[in-house]
């Protein structure tokens, strides 16, 4: 029996669907089932963030309403030995047309047949929220260290930690720009964590290289060489419960360097 | 006609005191009242407003009786209730009392979004986020960082006041008054312990939380002791 886990934020475009596809990708790599349920219907694009989207047949809302059996509409990635699946957000339908009990129904079918399903989750608190929840056991919420992502992801776990069959949200902080950080222009990954109070579970440097994997329909995370792609396999790492050190985002600032020691201190 | 008192007036230097007997029933009492009201004031021809202090005994009165009673008395040209007191309430009325006067302690994140609404003292283990409400009827004070909304004496209790570990508010209210956070805040590292209250001149003050103390001593509930 697999696990389901969330990827939401409240705020857009910080980040879910290309945590979602990277995190995806990195337990499949470490050997893992996994597959990746697109929720943000009518504005779907993990299909085209994982180069899946040409071989989509059928949509979520084709199994929910009947139209197909779950197995015709699973898009399998190629690039891994039957390890990941893809099942694609409808593009015509709206968020309606979906209810959470209908989609708690689904996510507890496919945890049947997988490791992990990784659910994506569209922007807002409305239904599209709501759906995406409703059959998960854990959940990570995505913030950048901007104060209104910050403010979004703050309300997004008060939801969260309403729900009861949900383990407490940990955080992934994304897009962190180092010399921001360190001139105090942005908020450093202390003082987000310490805001929100919930475990950290990655930190995500910005690096052009996501953005250029991404629009190749490649996740970063299938790349060895890039620190974006070791700090999403070392969230698919900590998701397996090991426990592996923050990366250090700057070798060259000693400061950054104890924090992120400090960090992995309390944490352990 | 009986012989005994329902009603008795007694002059003190403050004014008078209407005792009425609690073993009479109600409509008795009225009629008294009316009898003898219209007695005194023939008999007192000053123009001086008097206040009156009407004491019940262990008579429940309701809402209306007491509304009653009070117009009762002020048709009387120069008479004006002060007090209606009496030595009884009931259970609902004792169970919102000791409400008002409870401290409720939660432990907890109040974020963005979110309101925590009480009846009586807030005692809050935890942060106020940005966009997060706390509202108490009595008191609100916050261990942790207030960094959103309190809102202290949300019932017109004027005389509650706010505390908190860091205090970083977006905005604070207390009774019926409204301040807003400064644009810049002076100086970060003096926001540690701070209380927030109603001033003479009815302005939101912040202070350091020690001078509660000393402008609100009743927020001592420890009696007796050494
Ligand atoms: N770590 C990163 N570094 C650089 N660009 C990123 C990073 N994470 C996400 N992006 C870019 O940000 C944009 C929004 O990301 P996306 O995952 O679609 O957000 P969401 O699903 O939350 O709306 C995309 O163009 C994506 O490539
Ligand atoms: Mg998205």
């Amino acid at each position: 029996m697999g696990e389901a886990i969330v990827v939401t934020s409240g705020k857009g475009g910080v980040g879910k669907t290309t945590t979602s596809a990277n995190i995806g990708t990195a337990l499949a790599l470490q050997g893992k089932r996994v597959c990746l349920v697109d929720t943000d219907i009518g504005l779907r694009n993990l299909d085209v963030v994982m180069g899946l989207e040409n071989r989509i047949i059928y949509d979520l809302v084709d199994v929910i309403q009947g139209r197909c059996k779950i197995h015709q509409a699973l898009v399998k990635d190629k690039r891994f030995e039957d390890k990941l699946y893809l099942l694609p957000a409808a593009q015509t339908s709206d968020k309606t047309a979906v209810q959470p009990e209908e989609m708690k129904k689904l996510i507890d079918e496919l945890k049947q047949d997988y490791d992990y399903i990784i659910i994506d989750c569209p922007a807002g608190i409305e239904q599209g929220y709501r759906n995406a929840v409703a059959g998960a056991d854990r959940a990570i919420v995505v913030t950048t260290p901007e104060v209104s992502a910050v403010r979004d992801a703050d309300r997004i776990i008060g939801l969260l930690e309403k729900e009861e069959n949900v383990e407490p949200p940990k955080l992934v902080i994304n897009r962190i720009r180092n010399h921001l950080m360190k001139n105090g222009d942005m908020l450093d990954v202390d003082e987000v964590t310490s805001h929100l109070s919930i475990g950290l579970i990655g930190i995500v440097a910005d690096d052009d290289e996501v953005i250029k994997a991404s629009n190749h329909g490649e996740p970063i995370a299938l790349n060895p060489n890039s620190k974006a792609s070791i700090a999403y396999r070392n969230i698919a790492r900590r998701i397996l419960g090991e426990s592996v050190p923050l990366q250090q985002l700057d070798s060259g600032d000693e400061g950054m360097f104890t924090k992120i020691k400090r960090f992995f201190g309390v944490r352990s | 006609m009986k012989n005994t008192q329902n009603v008795t007036i007694k002059g003190t230097k403050d004014g008078l005191t209407l005792h009425l007997d609690d073993t009479c029933s109600y409509e008795e009492l009225k009629k008294e009242l009316d009898r003898k009201l219209a007695n005194t004031s023939k008999a007192q021809e000053e123009d001086r407003l008097l206040t009156v202090k009407v004491k019940v005994g262990n008579r429940y009165l309701s809402h209306g009786q007491q509304e009653e009673l009070k117009d009762l008395i002020r048709q009387k040209r120069n008479l004006l209730v002060d007090v209606i007191e009496t030595n009884v309430m009931t259970i609902a009325e004792a169970e919102e009392l000791r409400q008002e006067n409870e401290i409720v302690s939660v432990a907890r994140i109040v974020r963005s979004g979110q309101v925590l609404e009480i009846t009586g003292d807030l005692l809050l283990i935890g942060d106020v986020n940005p966009g997060g409400t706390v509202k108490a009827s009595g008191n609100v004070f916050v261990m942790g960082s207030l960094k959103g909304i309190a809102h202290a004496g949300c019932n017109g209790n004027e005389q509650a006041v706010i505390g908190a570990s860091s205090m970083k508010p977006s905005q604070l209210r207390i009774a019926g008054c409204i301040s807003r956070a400064p644009d810049q805040l002076p100086n970060e590292d003096g926001k540690a312990m701070e209380c927030a209250y109603i001033s003479e001149d009815q302005q939101i003050v912040i202070d350091r939380l020690q001078t509660l103390m000393k402008i609100r001593p009743n927020l001592t509930r420890f009696e007796g002791g050494r």
